[in-house]
């Protein structure tokens, strides 16, 4: 198994010189045409609880948090999920905050069998779960999973994550095993940029992933690298990663793993964005809401974002953006093909 | 020679461009178009994955002239059942009864699964698609898909998407030679060259794709490609000879025959004797 090594990887974050990152760019900028073609993948956050009972010193919607907890009932999850359709997305991502108790699975099996009446492709980004439970909702229609380790290195990880099942690092780390043994078609992977040392949580989120990929090939891994964004009521100091950091990590990543996916957020701004697909992001989110229910229930008022949006855009005015640009918009990336017939039973 | 009417056939349809071009990749509908009709490609293939049913966003579908073939491809399958689930939604949908079977159970490498091809191309053709299965060329699996009821086989010649031409030409040659149904190559070629290399061995046809669409200009791409599918094939039905290493000599081991016995001052010293000896 070769991978990028770690001092290779801290060389290229620490050259600041301009030209070797133009150079850097121009290989990631080929690998990604040659690989992907002009062609970006849209998707949208759904937002169904934003119930916790992890304490993440960095998240908005952590435990400790006094701010107003909410799920969406059924109806509203539908009027939300019909409001982002209509916006003619159809990779959706689901979301809950990491409560076993307030969205256990049941709550979730609801949640993908509704969405499989509005999308296409199904998401999840929740609880890490064990292997019959992923296999459940894969069955239910479930497509894929994004599951962040935040940061690999384990004394930091324990100091952040104080409650809760996430404080097992090790269950977390292995989830992503059980998801694509459960059949999962989409796998994707992160970390949390600001939390650790950039270059050693790059280099053991490279080595998760090229486990997975020797364990299981099939699947179709994609990487995230979102940044730190300052929360409400924290004064958790975290060391900052900046546009040419983040933008270097973008170009590693590519060159490192030509046909991996890339996701980038709206959490980062319209500009960024813009420059960063030519570079290797692949998948986009569009104009998402971070807010449970924010989008046809306008709870906006009463429940707080888990982060701030940078870039505001709809996704009318991404596709306009993305078109002026040479780029393909792909809405539709996956048909459902009934998952449940591909039980070995049948 | 018969250049006017070259016809070949698969499933018993007749296409005279031996062009199949994919339509993945490319950086607009429009141009996907202009590139399909520049080629002059008469099949071209499509996923079903990326076909927009519910026309949120512009269907790809209306881009492909309607003389087309349509080839809907079942990318994103990882074995048979998913392969014969999305064969199964391309037909309910109405987009025909030609399906690319593509099993690939490997994100990295994107290479065929062989096995899971051949049981999904087992189970379709009995349903009465016309079934193109993409493998790796391999002799054996090529022979049992025949058995199977595939139109064709596609052995891929490199990697998908790498443009790396014709790494498994040996054994392209060996299917081109053993296989009585067409043999079109698909995947890793780059150039124009290669398509006229593999057609030059007699490969039936090629499909290409990443080389087109992510070209500068893809309807000029294609179009080169065309010509050089057209070149190689005309190279073959003319029986070129292939070129040779090094100079030979016209009959170095059976000359001697015909040539007329050395002087006649040599005979008489013998047979044994060499210039050496002089």
């Amino acid at each position: 198994m070769t991978l990028l090594p770690l001092a290779q990887i801290r060389t290229c974050l620490n050259d600041t010189r301009p030209e070797s990152l133009e150079q850097l760019a121009r290989q990631a900028h080929q690998t990604t045409v040659q690989n992907f073609g002009r062609t970006i993948s849209l998707y949208a956050p759904i937002y169904l609880s934003n119930y916790c009972s992890s304490h993440c010193a960095y998240c908005g919607f952590s435990r400790h948090h006094k701010i107003k907890r909410y799920k969406l009932t059924e109806p509203e999850m539908r009027r939300e999920m019909e409001a982002v359709a209509e916006k003619g997305i159809e990779n959706i991502l689901l979301l809950t905050g990491e409560s076993y108790t307030a969205t256990p699975l049941a709550y979730l099996e609801t949640a993908v069998r509704t969405a499989r009446e509005f999308f296409s492709s199904i998401t999840l980004e929740v609880h890490p779960m064990e292997e019959a439970e992923y296999r459940h909702l894969f069955f239910c229609g479930a497509d894929g999973i994004t599951l962040y380790q935040e940061t690999y290195d384990l004394q930091r990880y324990q100091h952040l994550h104080t409650a809760g099942k996430k404080q097992d690092y090790h269950f977390r780390r292995r989830a992503p095993f059980y998801a694509a043994q459960a059949g999962m078609r989409t796998i994707s992977l992160g970390v949390l940029l600001g939390l650790f040392d950039v270059a050693e949580d790059l280099f053991s989120l490279y080595q998760h992933l090229r486990e997975m990929e020797r364990t299981f090939p099939g699947v179709e891994y994609s990487l995230s690298f979102p940044r730190l964004q300052p929360v409400k009521g924290e004064n958790f100091q975290a060391a900052y990663v900046d546009d040419i950091t983040l933008i270097k990590i973008i170009c590693l990543t590519r060159i490192a793993f030509p046909r991996v996916g890339i996701n980038l957020s709206t959490r980062e701004s319209a500009r960024l964005r813009d420059h960063a697909i030519e570079l290797g992001v692949t998948r986009l989110s569009a104009e998402s809401s971070t807010v449970v229910g924010g989008y046809a229930l306008d709870r906006s008022a009463d429940t707080s974002p888990q982060f701030d949006i940078q870039d505001t855009r709809s996704v009318k005015q991404i596709i306009r953006r993305l078109k002026e640009k040479q780029f393909d918009p792909v809405l539709t990336d996956w048909r459902p093909i009934a998952n449940e017939t591909l039980r070995s039973d049948t | 020679m018969p250049t006017d009417k070259d016809t070949f056939f698969i499933a018993g349809k007749p296409f005279q461009s031996r062009f199949l071009l994919g339509t993945g990749k490319f950086k607009n509908k429009q141009e996907m178009q202009a590139t399909i009709r520049n080629s002059g490609a008469q099949i071209v293939t499509v996923a079903l994955r990326r076909i927009d049913m519910e026309t949120h966003q512009e269907n790809i579908l209306e881009y492909i002239p309607e003389d087309i073939t349509l080839l809907t491809n079942t990318s994103g399958a990882r074995n048979a059942k998913e392969a014969i689930r999305i064969a199964h939604l391309a037909r309910e949908s109405g987009y025909g009864d030609w399906i690319k079977i593509e099993v690939i159970n490997d994100s990295k490498y994107l290479l065929p699964d062989n096995a899971e091809t051949l049981e999904a191309t087992r189970v379709l053709a009995q349903e009465g698609f016309i079934v193109l299965p993409y493998i790796s060329a391999d002799l054996y699996v090529a022979r049992a898909l025949v058995d199977a009821g595939a139109a064709t086989v596609m052995p891929l010649g490199s990697l998908i998407g790498s443009n790396q031409g014709l790494k498994t030409k040996a054994f392209l040659k060996i299917l081109i030679e053993e296989i009585d149904i067409p043999v079109i190559v698909d995947a890793g070629i780059g150039l124009p060259s290669q398509a006229a290399a593999a057609m030059e061995m007699g490969a039936d046809a090629v499909l290409v794709n990443t080389a087109v669409a992510t070209a500068q200009h893809p309807e000029i791409v294609a179009q080169a490609f065309a010509w050089a599918t057209q070149a190689g094939r005309l190279a073959y039905l003319s029986r070129l000879r292939h070129p040779q290493d090094a100079a030979e000599a016209s009959s170095p081991l059976t000359g001697f025959l015909y040539e007329q016995p050395a002087s006649s001052a040599n005979d008489q010293k013998g047979s044994v004797t060499t210039d050496n000896d002089q």
